[in-house]
């Protein structure tokens, strides 16, 4: 069986080692769950500020919505810039290179895998916050689950493909996590992560919904919170931004393998 | 070049030059380096033309940063040439091409693909799984693998808690489960102690013996060369300076011989003038540089002339003489 070209073989043991890599790493991956709180930060902010009507939500809706935006980041954070910079500058990614399967796909792997051991301590977090929240506890429908999975792992797609993106300047520029900065900035404010885009002048949302920034955040939270959203031009955005990435980061992994110079290797 | 359907790797007329930044010291060199940087070509290899035929173990000799490696990842696909021609079994290697890298490996000495904190069995199982092996062809390579290399439960051992020796081990078991054809070894042996390194030399012997691989070596041990490698390539500054064969190459760094003799009784120095060049005299030892050509009668006439307890002819050490040969630039 083969899914994406690769054999299932491939996808299993890439998949089992690298979990078996996270799970020597628990500790930190829980630090790093806890690290990404920013959406509960914003919503007590929002909340004793009493402007969650200017958002069109009530206090519930916003804590939801805020919930539900922190489970999408646990399950769409990427840093394959930062471990791919280090793989370039230490010289690992050259064994990489000569094996017969993309290297990218190993990082894919490696998400996946952290994702996976991210998700008891997603959990844990979640029922925490039910407990100081009673008021905000809901439970998705399984259709309403099923989606927002899907819109999560789409986001998860577009966040990776855009950092693969800027990962492959490496080949240029070496120190590329800087120019992943260009990318934080509009995505910490266009995402949805620190207010929901319905805050938006009408002109800035126009603006945002342009930009694949919507769709790793806002789309998948209004989604499992329940908020109303047109799922169908959502869904299609989230295709959109898939197939216009995976061409520019293959144009540009190819132009830039030709410039790898195997530093430290 | 003209090339024979029996060549496994051609290499034609190969350069690579590497662009790199120059800056002055200081904070005016800093601020200039800065607004307005300097690039400039460095010539790392220049038009390189060579053959290596299925099977052959070939060694590349130079100093740090003479280009050997260069000329390695070039000839491996990590890195593509500036210009000229390489050819490994038909592939153009810079491609990259899957039945292409099926049939080679690169390993490098203290860079490691094993996965740190896990034991390397999990490595070898990804890797198999990559070279498209079932999980019963992994077990059987594994284990014929790891009895050639002496390996048994370090495989099981996170990598982390390996010695240098056993991660080298367990890095080349890693390299060549998918039964590569062409061996790209750059450094293979580098800090390991002289038991381990032994062990890595009388393995990688047993790999071409048994397989026919072809296998093409860089290392700073002589040793390494002088025990794997009846053919070299020496490179100097980025340009190719010698290629043949190893004792061809001693000869022709050295034309002489050492010849020690210990005698029954002490002999003067005008003794011994006319058989060679004296080295060493001391009391009832004197050790003698004569020329090739000369040996045998010399030694023939050595036993004549003298008492003799014992005679020892020997090469002067092949380190000894690259490390000249480096320094000098070229072969007499």
């Amino acid at each position: 069986m083969r899914i994406f070209g690769l054999s299932f073989n491939v996808i299993k043991t890439l998949l089992t080692t690298q979990y078996a890599y996270m799970l020597e790493y628990r500790i930190e991956i829980a630090l790093w769950a806890l690290s990404g709180v920013l959406p509960f930060i914003m919503f007590s902010l929002w909340s004793q500020n009493d402007v969650g009507n200017t958002f069109g939500l009530n206090d519930i809706g916003l804590a939801r919505y805020f919930l539900s935006a922190f489970l999408v980041r646990q399950f769409s954070v990427v840093w394959v810039v930062f471990s791919f910079e280090e793989d370039s500058l230490s010289g690992r990614l050259s064994p990489y290179l000569l094996q017969p399967l993309h290297p990218l796909l190993r990082y894919v792997a490696a998400h996946l895998a952290e994702q996976a051991t991210r998700l008891p301590f997603a959990i844990a977090i979640a029922i925490t916050f039910f407990i100081l929240n009673p008021s905000s506890f809901w439970l998705p429908s399984l259709p309403q689950l099923f989606l927002a999975y899907l819109s999560t792992h789409l986001a998860f797609s577009i966040a990776f493909l855009l950092q693969s993106l800027v990962a492959a300047f490496c080949f240029w520029t070496e120190k590329s996590s800087a120019l992943e900065r260009l990318i934080f900035v509009p995505y910490l404010f266009l995402s949805g992560l620190l207010v929901p885009l319905s805050a938006f002048p009408s002109s800035v949302l126009k603006l945002a919904m342009c930009t694949p920034f919507p769709y790793l955040i806002n789309f998948p939270a209004k989604i499992l919170s329940g908020m109303p959203v047109n799922i169908s031009s959502g869904f299609l955005a989230q295709i959109l931004w898939i197939s216009i990435l995976i061409p520019l980061v293959n144009i540009l992994w190819k132009l830039g393998v030709k410039r790898y110079t195997a530093m430290g290797a | 070049m003209q090339n024979n359907p029996s060549d496994l790797i051609v290499v034609d007329q190969l350069s690579k030059y590497y662009r790199v930044a120059n800056k002055q010291p200081g904070f005016k060199g800093t601020l200039k380096h800065f607004f307005d940087r300097k690039t400039y070509d460095v010539p790392a290899v220049t038009d390189v033309s060579f053959k290596i035929s299925p099977g052959e173990i070939v060694g590349f000799l130079g100093a740090n940063g003479a280009g050997k490696t260069t000329l390695l990842k070039m000839m491996c696909g990590l890195i593509h040439p500036s210009t000229g021609l390489v050819d490994v079994g038909g592939f153009s290697p810079q491609r990259r091409q899957t039945a292409f890298l099926k049939e080679i490996t690169l390993v490098m000495g203290q860079k490691q693909q094993l996965i740190w904190d896990l034991p390397p069995m999990d490595s070898l199982y990804v890797n198999a799984a990559v070279y498209g092996l079932s999980d019963n062809e992994a077990k059987i390579r594994i284990n014929e693998l790891a009895e050639m290399l002496e390996l048994g439960e370090e495989l099981t051992r996170p990598v982390r808690k390996l010695s240098l020796g056993q991660r080298m081990k367990s890095e080349i078991l890693a390299a060549l489960l998918h039964k590569p054809s062409v061996l790209f070894l750059d450094e293979p042996t580098l800090g390991l102690d002289v038991n381990a390194q032994a062990r890595v030399r009388s393995f990688l012997s047993e790999y071409n013996k048994r397989t026919g691989a072809t296998i093409l070596l860089t290392s700073h041990y002589m040793a390494d060369i002088t025990a794997l490698c009846p053919r070299v390539i020496c490179i100097h500054k980025g340009k190719l300076f010698y290629d043949g064969d190893l004792d061809s190459l001693a000869i022709s760094l050295s034309p002489s011989r050492e010849v020690k003799v210990e005698l029954k009784t002490p002999f003067s120095r005008d003794q011994f003038e006319k058989y060679g060049e004296i080295q060493d005299l001391n009391d009832r030892f004197v050790c003698l540089l004569v020329s090739r050509d000369k040996l045998t009668d010399v030694v023939s006439n050595l036993l004549t002339d003298f008492d003799i307890i014992d005679l020892e002819i020997s090469d002067p050490p092949i380190d000894q003489l690259i490390g000249e040969l480096f320094i000098k630039g070229e072969v007499n």
